[in-house]
């Protein structure tokens, strides 16, 4: 099906989609019995260098539900000047703009190349970019000094018009004004205690007072723009200011005494920081970028108490119900994260510290904004300044690669409807008639706010076909979706994307292989993988696991090919055949097993999950695995302990974590020093090939990895066996022999056990 | 309080229709012109025909003799001075001449009329009458005089009366009539008194009967001469005081004698019976006033002018003052005058205060005051005295209404003399005299009682070869601690006794160990926060400004240690307005960093490390950030201002530094913005004088009485200086400084030009005093009394422990004692006080005061022990705190009743029997009435025309942390003739009694009572004085909005000026000073002062007052 893999990747370049089904079952109950549900991976600001955008505005369908995008999809009577909406069949009179428009001068959305076109428009005032750096203080002296470091460095980064503000805290929280001369001057605020948006705003002068009714109006429209510009000020006039004030920037002055966390005021640092953001911009690209070296241990939104002894919550605790501050923790920062989303601010999370922070608590603020997650051991790490500095990295064009307060509108042709979403985004509660009363993920709506993305932020979003079997579609039928996001690009413009895509429709009984060849099972597998990550949000891991397993034995029953209880007789079509891997280490992945991890972890790993494109998507499930020997050039390898031989480095991508693993006799030859000498310079060489791949990876990814550099048994060697199918362990050691790889001391079951059983059970009569 | 009184006073009854004569004369107003009223007094001797106008002559002289060197002349000195000059003033001299005549026509018939007076309408009924009244009147004056005479007068008075009634006008036909009674009567006492100068003695001069009249509101005259009975006497010179044989010199001399000797001996002994005899007692005690019989009734009807005490009368005359043309004193004057003419008692011939006083600077203030011996009185505060501390307390820490305590509650009840001592624990003393002594007593502690826990002092007895010690005030037996351990003497003494300041001297400190600090550690050094209100009105004033420029010196000042080379205070900053700014002014930024907090519903501390600093080490920071604030806030349009939040502000941040300290708030509007302790304007001036009255005295939320609570605990004191401009709730606002031991400063509409010397002086002097914080008093008493009530700037949270987030060098606490069992006369009754606290370099010390006190089993010992000062402290105090929780009437009933039971008390006990109608006042009491009367006409018990309700509940706070010395002055103000101050003397001319009949028209004076300077300036005073004191050519030039004289280079303005710094220095608040010209609209402030003379919003003259006091005595003794 080389045409297919074709097909899907060449859809997925020029429309940023990859539907599960790239052939679509005809009717509601046999779409049902696909298993794996209609949907499709969205990277809607995906990167077209070779796509210029047009200058105008998008032409809509006069239909007031409808208002679908014209397209290339459209009927288009060139004569008439009429066009066809291909949603609701609606005849549209095209504007007087396109009164030229024949078969030969056709508009750009028109053209079928052009599936994917975006528009410029001029909507409302531009407002330069935001950016509010909440600071932690209660810092090592070294950890503060770099993190002041970065933040003095990103103000060089930041487009000159763009908007600054700094808020600082610690056991209490500082909004610095910025536009004062001589004495520096910052409101504060006590840590422990709720404001509402409306007193931060009071507190900090910035509600429209009611004295200037008496003066003059002019007074009164002088005032204004000071009163907000006090705490946000562009860059170029105050960056030298900006820089001294962070210079001078000191450790939270309050002791801290033995036994004792520093007191910090996250929650209400971000509350204010919200606050102050919607009381003077609202609905304007910002960015509130949260940078913490702690739980927040006061005030609303405290994840632990100060005392050392007791120890911040472990999902042990989490699932004897002994997380104390967990539920009301969370509560405070969703109802930020809804205000914030609700005003189109974002929130960047930047979390460095050696425990926990609290990640669990505030991950809505990042997940439901659209916001980064970045989590580190400390802010003097490269870790942290790469990645921050890469928030800056600009696109090919020259642009930030972010954008700003998006929504996004699906429209679907009538035989489908929309399920639901997952992705960091919020619902904006659109109904409409092609929105399904069956959620999956974030459902009841047809559009999302996306308050924050980059070129590769990527939604799952979920439909369900609503055809009823007794109305057949006719032969050639196409059913269309049309994704519709408006942005506000990092250059302030306005924009529109719109893509339209269709697939034809195909009766599941009598054309089941056209619909399985047109599977694809990557994109199938991550935006399962998506669901059970949403579901394991709010369910128990086991039942998420049980509930994984059952739609694949399902799915296997439904395409494989064998006889009834003969598992050896089992077989899947290729289209399927990587799938059930897929699942396998998806079912061990850190997005669904939290042994090992702690729920900031958990919660950071799920966080890009939800993100990320289908490419980091899949290494996320299943890590790709390199080896560097010299019996010839570097080759992936299966992500198996067998692969783990001596001779050999092995260099593993996990999306978080980049491990180059030496094998035992690599480790011994590297310690007795022979690359260092002339003679053995082609082992040099070979030491040096995976570090310069791994540099590679680096310097793409964001956020930075985890960079490992360990050997045959390394303590860190953990990170690669913990990822490695066990195919060997000390329960098969003997069984295998002396032959090869490495065993894992682990009581998981292999690849080949997990294979056996979903044969058994896929081809057992009684499920 | 001199004690010639004595002497005088025997005299005087004799003569004393010389002083009463005065009185009439004064009250009124006097009567015609200068010259030509006196005749009258002059008549006084011989009764009659002195009263006539007749003798007019040396009035002037003897005005200035207070005491009365010669009665006649003294009354005419007098004469013209209060007639004439002050009160003609306006009418110039011409006038008065007819005056007179038409004033007497009027009496019977007319004289109703001009005067208004309801009540006076009533005595003139009865014109012949009004002469007896006089009588009756006078009788009652007459102070001090020795024997009384015979009742008979009464009879004898009336009838004269009736006769005189028609001679009204001429005072000598009144006059006489009771005169001559008490020649006769008195006769044999003249003797013993007269000595000293028979008549003259002002002091007590009984006051003829009959003059009487009128002397308050002019109009009573009328009625009855009747008094012929009067005075008798009692001369006997006072008790102990060794004095009185001194001033007047030559006394009787046995009796003196006896008086004398300190002890008592001669004088106590004899009971009740011995006193008459003993001319030299009554003397001292003064002055009995006849009254003539039926009296009582006649008072009410009588004195019109009595009407304030009692509240009938008050009303009515105060309208008329009130007119609104200012003018009123002519008016009166003129209209007064009729009726006047009748007797007056002669205000020469009642008890002075200045003669009092400068007889006990004469007397005592040579020497020093050695305190070894039990019981002693010390001199009064107004004498220079040195002090030798020789196992008591000297009195400038200590004072005691009473040195000699009866021995059994019954006694004391009887008295009715309060039990109080006046504690002043860290007062400054004289660069002559050692401050007391550190003992440390080492790791254990102070040596202790184990039962009562009072601490090793000189009283304790060493037994059992100097192992154990009995405690003086419990007589438990304790053990004496092995390194304490020392061999008595022969004596019982310890050898090592001299070397020990805790056995031998009265004051002396311990250092205290950790056991006696909170929370078991020890403090650090206390910190100033200055918290500046930065609304517009204080930076359109230029208050911040000045403030912040002021600072920047002040700094250098804080309170050091002895010998430290730097303050260890540390300093913090803060200003505000609806929201707060603290500074981060910590040594290594290079700018102050501010820091706004508007969450003042919640109020925290923003920041620690940086905000409270060492002024040395980050001077650079201060002084840029006192640069910048005034120009931050030069724009502001802020005018709403919180207050409660920034006192939470300070204490917070005192809390988090974990040091005691003292907040110094500028603050100059009622905080009205949305925040905890925010206020309303609730001033109602229609609530005077009504049952919720006392509202106005109370704080309008509970939430500063809590926040105070607060601020106590953690040693936090506040100093308020309130700059209002409208009313700002003082009563509410000063709750936190007063409950904390702080102090409040007010200057009202305040200006740069005017008040900022006053201000900045102020704010100096209190940043430099010296403080202690985070104290704790307690007072132990020896069995059988136990101080029950307490009164100053403080809180209590138990009943024995005084608690002050802070103490400074001018607060002082008023203890009131009671018996809860009997007294000893032998061993006597021991106070010991201990103060805990934290001095200004953060030392943990322990203050010990320690005072012996006499207890007798017979009152006259009592009274003879008494200290008046002491007592109107005391009373005053007791009063203010009063009207918190009582109408003020009621307030003012109790206080006179209280004076009036101790005097009746004396009277009854230990006087020696006499007429009914003769007031006989104690020796050591006989200011009692004239202090008293300055007391209820206070603002605060009875409010002057232009006083804010602000102002009373300012000086309410005032007056509870006073000492003696300060009360005195507040009180009975200081009125100084500086034309007559000697240029080349450094000395300060002698005072004079607070009338306007004292002053002359052709002086200027100076006139002082602790807040205020007045300098009043005569309408004819010489261009000379003129030009060399103001710079201008003439008296209508000098400006009366001056707030200090010019600097001139000449002998009088220089020797003014270094009176008035003088004045200054002596007091602990900078005083306003304010330019009075005569007649002019600023005189009717000036003459609120003349505590003598009748207030022009009711309160009685000190001759009224006398004579309603009498009233009342002489009912309770009926």
């Amino acid at each position: 099906m080389a045409t297919y893999l074709e097909f899907i990747q060449q859809n997925e370049e020029r429309d940023g989609v990859r539907f599960s089904w790239n052939v679509w079952p005809s009717s509601r109950l046999e779409a049902t019995r696909m298993v794996v549900p209609l949907a499709c991976l969205l990277t809607p600001l995906k990167e077209r260098p070779d796509l210029p955008p047009v200058q105008y505005e998008p032409v809509l369908c006069s239909r007031p539900t409808c208002k679908a995008v014209l397209n290339p999809l459209c009927q288009v009577d060139y004569r008439a000047k009429l066009w066809a909406c291909n949603f609701c069949f609606q005849r549209n009179q095209f504007p007087p703009a396109y009164a030229g428009i024949s078969e030969v001068n056709q508009p750009a959305e028109l053209m079928p190349q052009f599936s994917t076109i975006e528009y410029i428009v001029q909507r409302g005032p531009q407002t330069p970019l935001i950016f509010l750096y909440v600071v932690d203080t209660c810092l090592e002296e070294e950890d503060l000094q770099a993190l002041k470091e970065s933040l003095q460095m990103s103000l060089s980064l930041l487009p000159a018009d763009a908007l600054v503000g700094l808020i600082t805290f610690g056991r209490m929280v500082q909004v610095h004004e910025l536009s004062c001369e001589g004495i520096s001057k910052s409101y504060v605020f006590r840590g422990t205690k709720d404001l509402t948006a409306k007193q931060i705003q009071d507190m900090l002068g910035l509600s429209r007072p009611a004295v200037p009714v008496q003066q003059g109006r002019p007074l009164q429209t002088q005032e204004q723009p000071a009163i907000s510009s006090r705490f946000l000020q562009p860059v170029h006039k105050i960056d030298m200011n900006l820089t001294d004030l962070l210079g001078e920037l000191q450790r939270d002055p309050w002791p801290v005494t033995q036994g004792k966390r520093p007191l910090r005021s996250t929650g209400v640092a971000l509350s204010i920081a919200v606050g102050l953001l919607e009381g003077t911009f609202p609905n304007t690209g910002a960015r509130i970028m949260l940078f913490t070296g702690g739980p927040p241990t006061q005030g609303p939104g405290m994840v632990v108490g100060d005392e050392l002894k007791t120890p911040i919550r472990s999902w042990h605790d989490i699932e004897k119900d002994n997380a104390r501050f967990m539920k009301k923790a969370t509560k405070h920062y969703e109802t930020l994260a809804n205000r914030t989303a609700a005003n189109g601010h974002c929130i960047d999370i930047y979390a460095c510290a050696l425990d926990q922070t609290g990640l669990l608590e505030m991950k809505c603020c990042a997940n439901l904004t659209g916001g980064h997650m970045v989590m580190g051991d400390s802010f003097n790490t490269s870790l942290f300044k790469q990645t921050f500095q890469r928030v800056f990295n600009k696109g090919f064009n020259g642009d930030f690669r972010m954008a700003f307060g998006a929504s996004l509108e699906v429209k679907t042709s009538r035989e489908l409807k929309i399920a639901g979403a997952i992705g960091p985004c919020v619902s904006l509660n659109a109904k409409g008639p092609c929105v399904s009363e069956n959620e999956l993920g974030i459902g009841g709506t047809s559009q999302w706010k996306i308050c924050s993305l980059d070129p590769s932020t990527t939604l799952a979003i979920y439909f369900e076909v609503v055809n009823q079997h007794n109305a057949p579609i006719p032969q050639g039928g196409r059913g269309a979706v049309q994704f519709v996001t408006q942005y506000q690009h990092s250059s302030t413009q306005k924009r529109i994307r719109v893509t339209t895509i269709a697939r034809n429709w195909a009766d599941a009984q009598s054309q089941l292989q056209h619909i399985e060849a047109a599977f694809d099972q990557e994109a199938a597998a991550v935006l399962m993988a998506r669901l059970g990550v949403y579901r394991a949000e709010s369910e128990e891991g086991p039942d998420v696991l049980r509930w994984l397993d059952r739609q694949l034995i399902r799915l296997c029953q439904k395409f494989g090919q064998y006889n009834k209880d003969d598992p050896n007789s089992f077989r899947l079509s290729e289209s399927f055949s990587l799938y059930p891997q897929f699942m396998f280490h998806l079912r061990r992945s850190p997005f669904l097993q939290v042994f090992n991890n702690s729920p900031d972890e958990s919660s950071y790993y799920r966080h890009h999950f939800a993100r990320q494109d289908l490419t980091q998507s899949l290494i996320m499930i299943q890590p790709i695995l390199y080896a560097y020997s010299f019996h010839g050039p570097p080759e992936p390898v299966l992500l198996d302990s067998s692969s783990i031989l001596p001779d050999r480095i092995l260099l593993m991508d996990t999306f978080f974590q980049i491990v180059i693993y030496l094998g035992e006799t690599i480790a011994q030859w590297q310690k007795a020093g022979y690359q260092d000498m002339p003679e053995y310079e082609n082992f040099k060489h070979l030491l040096q090939a995976p570090l310069d791949d791994a540099q590679e990876i680096l310097q793409t990814r964001f956020p930075m990895p985890r960079y490992i550099h360990t050997e045959h048994g390394g303590s860190q060697a953990r990170f690669l066996l913990s990822k490695v199918n066990p195919s060997q362990t000390h329960n098969n050691l003997y069984a295998w022999g002396q032959e090869s790889g490495a065993p894992i001391l682990t009581d998981d079951v292999s690849l080949q056990v997990f294979m056996d059983h979903l044969k058994k059970l896929a081809v057992s009569s009684a499920s | 309080m001199s004690v010639n009184q004595q002497t005088h006073t025997g005299p005087p009854y004799g003569q004393p229709q010389p002083g009463y004569q005065g009185y009439q004369q004064p009250a009124y107003g006097g009567q015609p012109l200068p010259g030509v009223p006196h005749s009258q007094y002059g008549v006084y001797n011989g009764p009659m025909p002195g009263y006539q106008q007749p003798v007019p002559p040396q009035g002037s002289v003897r005005a200035p003799s207070t005491s009365g060197t010669s009665l006649s002349s003294g009354h005419l000195g007098y004469s013209p001075f209060g007639q004439g000059d002050v009160q003609n003033g306006i009418p110039a001299s011409t006038a008065p001449m007819q005056r007179p005549p038409a004033s007497q026509p009027f009496l019977p018939g007319s004289a109703p009329v001009p005067v208004s007076q309801t009540s006076m309408l009533q005595q003139y009924g009865p014109p012949p009458a009004s002469v007896q009244q006089l009588s009756n009147h006078m009788a009652g004056m007459t102070i001090g005089s020795t024997s009384t005479s015979a009742p008979p007068p009464a009879g004898l008075g009336y009838g004269p009366p009736t006769s005189v009634p028609p001679v009204s006008g001429s005072f000598s036909a009144t006059g006489s009539g009771l005169y001559t009674p008490y020649t006769a009567s008195q006769g044999p006492l003249p003797p013993s008194v007269s000595q000293g100068l028979p008549l003259a003695q002002p002091p007590f001069s009984g006051i003829g009967p009959s003059s009487y009249p009128p002397t308050t509101g002019a109009p009573r005259p009328p009625t009855m001469p009747g008094p012929p009975l009067p005075v008798q006497t009692a001369a006997g010179p006072p008790t102990s005081q060794p004095n009185h044989v001194s001033s007047p010199p030559p006394p009787p001399s046995t009796l003196s004698g006896p008086y004398q000797g300190p002890p008592m001996s001669g004088l106590r002994g004899p009971p009740p019976p011995t006193h008459p005899p003993q001319p030299g007692y009554q003397m001292q005690q003064n002055g009995s006033f006849e009254q003539v019989r039926g009296p009582q009734t006649n008072y009410g009807g009588a004195y019109p002018g009595t009407p304030n005490y009692g509240s009938q009368p008050g009303p009515p005359p105060p309208p008329k003052r009130l007119d609104p043309d200012s003018i009123p004193s002519p008016q009166l004057n003129e209209l007064p005058p009729q009726q006047k003419p009748r007797h007056r008692i002669d205000p020469d011939a009642i008890p002075s205060p200045i003669q009092v006083i400068e007889d006990d600077r004469s007397n005592r203030g040579s020497e020093p005051f050695v305190t070894g011996v039990r019981g002693q009185v010390p001199p009064l505060v107004t004498t220079n005295f040195l002090v030798k501390d020789q196992g008591n307390a000297s009195p400038r820490y200590i004072r005691c209404t009473s040195y000699n305590i009866p021995c059994t509650s019954d006694m004391a009840k009887q008295s009715q003399v309060p039990l109080a001592a006046v504690i002043k624990p860290l007062a400054t003393l004289p660069p002559d005299e050692t401050l007391p002594y550190l003992v440390d007593h080492g790791e254990s502690g102070p040596v202790r009682c184990n039962r009562c826990k009072a601490y090793m002092c000189p009283f304790m007895q060493f037994i059992e070869g100097g192992r154990r010690f009995q405690c003086c005030f419990c007589s438990c037996v304790t053990e004496v601690p092995p390194h304490y351990f020392q061999h008595l003497d022969h004596t019982g003494k310890r050898v090592d006794f001299y070397d020990r300041p805790e056995l031998s001297l009265g004051s002396y400190e311990f250092l205290a160990t950790v056991d006696y600090c909170k929370n078991n550690k020890f403090p650090s050094p206390p910190a100033f926060i200055f918290m500046i209100d930065v609304s517009y009105n204080a930076v359109k004033s230029g208050l911040v400004r000045l403030i912040c420029e002021e600072l920047k010196s002040l700094l250098d000042y804080l309170p050091r240690e002895g010998n430290m080379e730097e303050s260890a205070i540390r300093v913090g900053f803060v200003t505000y307005n609806k929201v707060l700014h603290f500074y981060n002014v910590k040594s290594s930024l290079a700018q102050p960093q501010m820091m706004v907090v508007s969450d003042v519903a919640d109020m925290f501390v923003p920041l620690l490390d940086g905000f409270l600093v060492n002024v040395n080490e980050s001077r650079t920071v201060i002084i840029s950030l006192l640069d910048q604030i005034p120009e931050m806030f030069a724009d502001t349009r802020e005018t709403e201002t919180v207050f409660g939040p920034v006192i939470q502000a300070g204490l917070e941040a005192l809390k988090a530094a974990e040091c005691a300290g003292k907040l110094f708030i500028f603050h100059t509007s009622l905080p009205i913005a949305e925040a905890p302790g925010k206020l309303k304007n609730r001033d109602d001036k229609k609530l005077i004088n009504t049952d919720k009255e006392k509202t106005l005295f109370q704080p309008q939320t509970s939430f500063y009485n809590n926040l105070a609570k607060d601020c106590v605990a953690q040693g936090c004191c506040v100093d308020l200086f309130l700059f209002p401009n409208q009313y700002l709730d003082v009563a509410t606002l000063g709750i936190v400084t007063y409950q904390t031991g702080g102090s409040i400063y007010k200057y009202a509409y305040f200006q740069l030009e005017t008040d900022q010397d006053r201000f900045l002086n102020d704010l100096r002097r209190d940043v430099q005093k010296e403080v202690g914080f985070d104290a704790v008093m307690r007072v132990r008493t020896s069995t059988g009394i136990r101080a029950t009530d307490f009164f100053g700037a403080f809180f209590m949270s138990n009943t024995t422990d005084v608690e002050m987030a802070g103490l400074d060098c001018d607060k002082t606490i008023t203890v009131e004692f009671k018996h809860d069992d009997k007294l000893s006369e032998d061993s006597g009754a021991l106070l010991q006080c201990a103060l805990l606290y934290t001095s200004c370099a953060g030392q943990r010390r322990l203050r010990i005061h320690n005072l012996s006190l006499n207890c007798c089993t017979q009152l006259a010992d009592l009274y003879r022990n008494c200290e008046t000062d002491t007592l109107i402290n005391y009373l005053a105090k007791y009063a203010y705190r009063g009207v918190l929780n009582s109408p003020v009437k009621t307030v003012r009933d109790a206080l006179i009743n209280q004076c009036a039971q101790i005097l009746a008390c004396y009277r009854k006990n230990c006087a020696s029997p006499s007429s009914a109608g003769q007031l006989i006042l104690p020796e050591c009491m006989k200011l009692l009435p004239v202090y008293l009367n300055c007391v209820l006409k206070s603002d605060v018990l009875q409010p002057g025309l232009e006083v804010t309700t602000d102002d009373r509940a300012y000086i309410r706070q005032l007056v509870t942390s006073m000492d003696v010395a300060e009360t005195n002055v507040f009180f009975y103000p200081r009125l100084l003739p500086v034309t007559k101050a000697d240029v080349d003397s450094d000395s300060l001319p002698a005072a004079i009694r607070n009338s306007e009949e004292r002053l002359s028209k052709g002086d200027i004076y100076l006139l002082e009572n602790g807040l205020n300077i007045f300098v009043w300036v005569g309408v004819n005073v010489q261009q000379g004085l003129i030009q060399n004191l103001f710079g201008v050519s003439s008296f209508s030039q000098i400006s009366s909005t001056l707030n200090t004289l010019p600097v001139l280079e000449n002998p009088f303005s220089k020797k003014v000026r270094s009176i008035i710094d003088m004045l200054q220095v002596q007091r602990s608040r900078y005083m306003k000073l304010i330019i009075v010209k005569q007649e002019d609209k600023l005189e009717m402030l000036f003459k609120q002062f003349l505590v003598e003379d009748k207030s022009l919003t009711g309160g009685a003259s000190y001759v009224d007052f006398l004579c309603h006091m009498h009233k009342e005595i002489r009912q309770l003794l009926s």
